[in-house]
């Protein structure tokens, strides 16, 4: 099995964003090298990627990818590694994970598979679901507004920030390409229409367009759509930026250790 | 003086805890076998801390009510404690007035060095009431930062004191290190290369040893955001092939629960330190006790195995994380190493014969190109191998084929979870060969006892005549070995600190307990505490 893919059974709904998803990342990891690759997944529609690449991987828990691939990255720094995610599983879950993953500056790629519900639940609302959202747990409409995503891990002070669309393969590959290569922690949101339950895609087709480069006012361009219905949409890299990456300033020494000496030095 | 026991004292802030170090040290060097228990209240400034050292000739023994001498940094000290005096006072006259030695400790501090080495001029007084050499007080000293003026400081103060007694020097100091060090220096020796922790008493001295050693040598120290994130980083850094351990106490290991349960299914090694405090949940945090055995047999949602070993003092601290390190990596489950305040934060004169004992055990690997991460073997371990090499490695928390696929498959399911526990009869041997009961004494009364606990337990049964056996490893539990430790026994005695008799319920699965000796306040057992409900 040295190829990328396995011998498994598909079992995402016809035609679920993930998909596309899928097809572009196996793309990259082939082109970044499988065998220097470590992938993470949580829990929900998403993680179920993990079963379908032949690629050292941890299937995780729920909401703990990002830190999952934090403790990977420290542990090997040769290694890429790529976390995906769902809105459920890093907005709501393990929100703390991304947040401080971002503000370490690690050198991992978060790779947020956005469905803007919980799916595999069967249908509940998530931090992203739009305002008046209706789902078996807000049968009259969500009362929240929804979380930016982009905005948050901005704030934090993520140093590679994108976003792009699961209809959009060579974009997407683009995209996860240059997150990959980014020395940082690269955040890439994939607007994913979940056609089950929360069918996005033509609002995502009419609204979304292609930023020409990377805005000067990279929080104005994350806030021009406020993840409600209507509105344009912005896609390609808001952010990107050089700053000290936490596996690679982390202090170690380099001394053999010798317990005895250590013990002597306590008397 | 064969054995004495020393109370220091003050405010906090006020350095009575370094003052104990001080002396800790120099009646070390003075060839005393050394046993330092720390009380302090959760604030940072004012309050009341005290150190309790004592110093025997022997062996290192718990500690006891009496105290010989109380050393007292202001005048609470002196109120809170001058009951159990049966011997010489001293104290800082700046803050109290008493019969006894009155050093102005902190009119000397501020005169020949700086306000906050009243601690140093009390250390000073101290050495000349017992008659410490002054070339022995000023090596002690002079370690210190800013040695010149702290020796100036101590000088002082020595030379305003008298001598009471004459203390022997008998030469050959031992190390001292505390629970924590020790359990720290028995992973490094295991081959540690990893260590994440959230701060949280009494397991936060870890984090500071070990930040300091990594700045010296190749270990990797780092605090993520919260203990849900400790756990997970941890497990991935194990499955990226570093040897990693995570520390914590109660509250924190309710927050890694998960965590325990994903390492037991993906089968991915960790050690787990949970030092106990009393509970529930803030309880009374920085107060010992021993009521998290239950939760740690238990933690964790599924069937899965683990190991859950208990030490009772440096040494087997450091022999007992170095073992949970080696077998954790061996056998592919999770390790919890299970201290109480009073094994982690005192202090014990270290005997190095135990560093015989560290060792690292290779796991076995494999990595070829079809490589089956759960492959089914006949002992239920599967080579481990990592992300990097020719194989490619995929661990999963859900349940899995032997490559690591997800599988709802009802033979699958029942096959890998056969697996995994296969592994159980190789480990338990392995725990009956291994000394996990340790037994002194042969008295038809036998008193079991584990953790903090076993030193007055200990030192009780010898002096009753009693039979003592203490209990190391808690899961898998060493029946065998328990059962003969208790043969003949015609009453079995529990000793522990928490309300339910946590480990006499363990006990009881094997042998009739007859009775149990509680305490819950917080506080360490004294010889008397036992002796007076022996009978």
């Amino acid at each position: 099995m040295s190829e990328i893919n396995l011998n498994t059974t598909n079992t995402w709904c016809p035609g679920c964003g993930n998909f596309g998803i899928e097809v572009a990342a196996k793309k990259v990891i082939e082109k970044i090298g499988r065998e220097k690759t470590a992938i993470t997944a949580g829990i929900g529609c998403h993680a179920k990627i993990i079963d379908y690449i032949n690629v050292n991987s941890f299937y995780g828990l729920h909401g703990r990818p990002v830190a999952l691939a934090a403790g990977i990255k420290l542990a090997n720094p040769d290694l890429n590694v790529i976390a995906f995610s769902g809105d459920g599983d890093s907005l709501n879950e393990g929100i703390s994970h991304l947040i401080h993953a971002a503000k370490r500056n690690s050198d991992i790629t978060v790779v947020l598979h956005q469905n803007r519900n919980f799916a595999l639940t069967i249908k509940q609302y998530t931090a992203s679901s739009p305002k008046g959202f209706v789902s078996n747990s807000s049968p009259g409409g969500t009362i929240e507004d929804p979380l930016n995503a982009l905005d948050m891990v901005h704030s934090a002070g993520a140093t590679f920030i994108a976003r792009s669309f699961s209809g959009d393969l060579p974009h997407m590959e683009n995209i996860l390409e240059e997150a990959i290569k980014h020395k940082g922690f690269s955040f890439v949101e994939i607007l994913q229409p979940c056609p089950t339950w929360y069918d996005t895609s033509s609002d995502y087709r009419e609204n979304s367009y292609k930023m020409s480069s990377i805005p000067e006012d990279s929080l104005a361009k994350i806030k021009e759509w406020n993840y409600q219905n209507g509105g344009k949409i912005p896609v390609g890299i808001f952010k990107k930026e050089e700053k000290g990456v936490f596996e690679r300033d982390i202090i170690v020494g380099e001394e053999m250790v010798s317990v005895e000496d250590i013990v002597n030095s306590k008397i | 003086m064969n054995d004495l026991q020393i109370l220091v004292g003050g405010a906090a802030g006020q350095g009575s805890k370094a003052a104990g170090r001080l002396i800790a040290k120099v009646l070390s060097h003075y060839g005393y076998k050394i046993y330092v228990y720390e009380d302090y209240p959760y604030l940072i400034r004012g309050g009341h801390n005290f150190s309790l050292i004592r110093a025997s000739r022997k062996e290192k023994r718990s500690i006891k009510r009496r105290i010989d001498f109380l050393l007292a940094l202001d005048k609470l000290t002196i109120e809170k404690h001058i009951e159990r005096l049966d011997g010489e006072l001293i104290f800082n006259s700046d803050k109290a007035e008493a019969e006894g030695t009155g050093v102005a400790m902190q009119t000397i501090a501020e005169e020949e060095g700086s306000a906050i080495m009243q601690n140093t001029a009390l250390f000073g007084a101290f050495c000349k009431v017992v008659g410490i050499t002054q070339e022995v007080m000023e090596e002690i000293v002079k370690e210190l930062p800013k040695p010149d003026e702290n020796f100036n400081v101590a000088k002082k103060a020595y030379d305003e004191a008298d001598v009471k007694i004459n203390l022997e020097n008998k030469g050959n100091p031992s190390p001292l290190l505390t629970g924590n060090e020790a359990l720290s220096l028995g992973a490094v020796e295991a081959g540690l290369d990893v260590y994440m922790a959230y701060p949280m008493t009494p397991s936060t001295s870890i984090l500071h040893f070990l930040a300091e050693l990594g700045r010296k040598y190749d270990i990797k120290v780092m605090q993520p955001e919260n203990e849900v994130a400790v756990i997970n980083a941890a497990l991935g850094s194990s499955f990226a092939g570093k040897r990693t351990m995570v520390g914590t106490s109660g509250g924190g290991m309710a927050l890694m629960a998960e965590g325990i349960s994903l390492a037991a299914i993906s089968e991915t090694p960790i050690v787990l330190i949970n030092s106990q405090r009393s509970g529930p949940a803030s309880g009374v945090p920085t107060y010992n006790a021993q009521s998290d055995l239950k939760f740690s047999l238990g933690i964790g949602h599924g069937d899965f195995l683990r190991l859950v070993f208990a030490p009772g003092d440096a040494e087997e601290a450091f022999y007992l994380t170095n073992l949970a390190m080696n077998m954790t990596w061996k056998y592919q489950i999770p390790a919890i190493v299970l201290l109480d305040k009073d094994v982690s934060e005192s202090t014990f004169s270290f005997d190095r014969n135990v560093l015989e004992k560290g060792e690292k055990w290779e796991e076995l690997k494999d990595g070829g190109e079809d490589y089956e991460r759960y492959k089914d073997t006949e002992n239920g371990i599967s080579p481990i191998a990592f992300p990097g090499w020719e194989a490619t490695v995929r661990n999963t928390s859900y349940e899995h084929d032997e490559y690591g696929t997800t599988t709802e498959d009802p033979e699958m399911v029942t096959k890998m979870q056969d697996k995994r526990m296969k592994k159980l009869p190789m480990i338990k041997e392995e725990i009956e060969r291994l000394e996990m009961v340790k037994v002194s004494g042969e008295g038809e009364r036998v008193i079991v006892s584990w953790g903090s606990s076993k030193m007055a337990a200990k030192e009780v049964a010898e002096r009753t005549g009693s039979r003592f056996v203490q209990i190391l490893s808690f899961e898998p539990f060493p029946e065998k070995s328990f059962m003969r430790a208790v043969e003949g026994a015609k009453e079995i005695v529990v000793v522990e600190a928490n309300r339910l008799g946590q480990a006499a319920e363990v006990i009881e699965r094997y042998v009739k307990v007859d009775k149990k000796i509680l305490k819950y306040d917080g506080r360490p057992f004294e010889e008397e505490d036992i002796i007076e409900k022996l009978n």
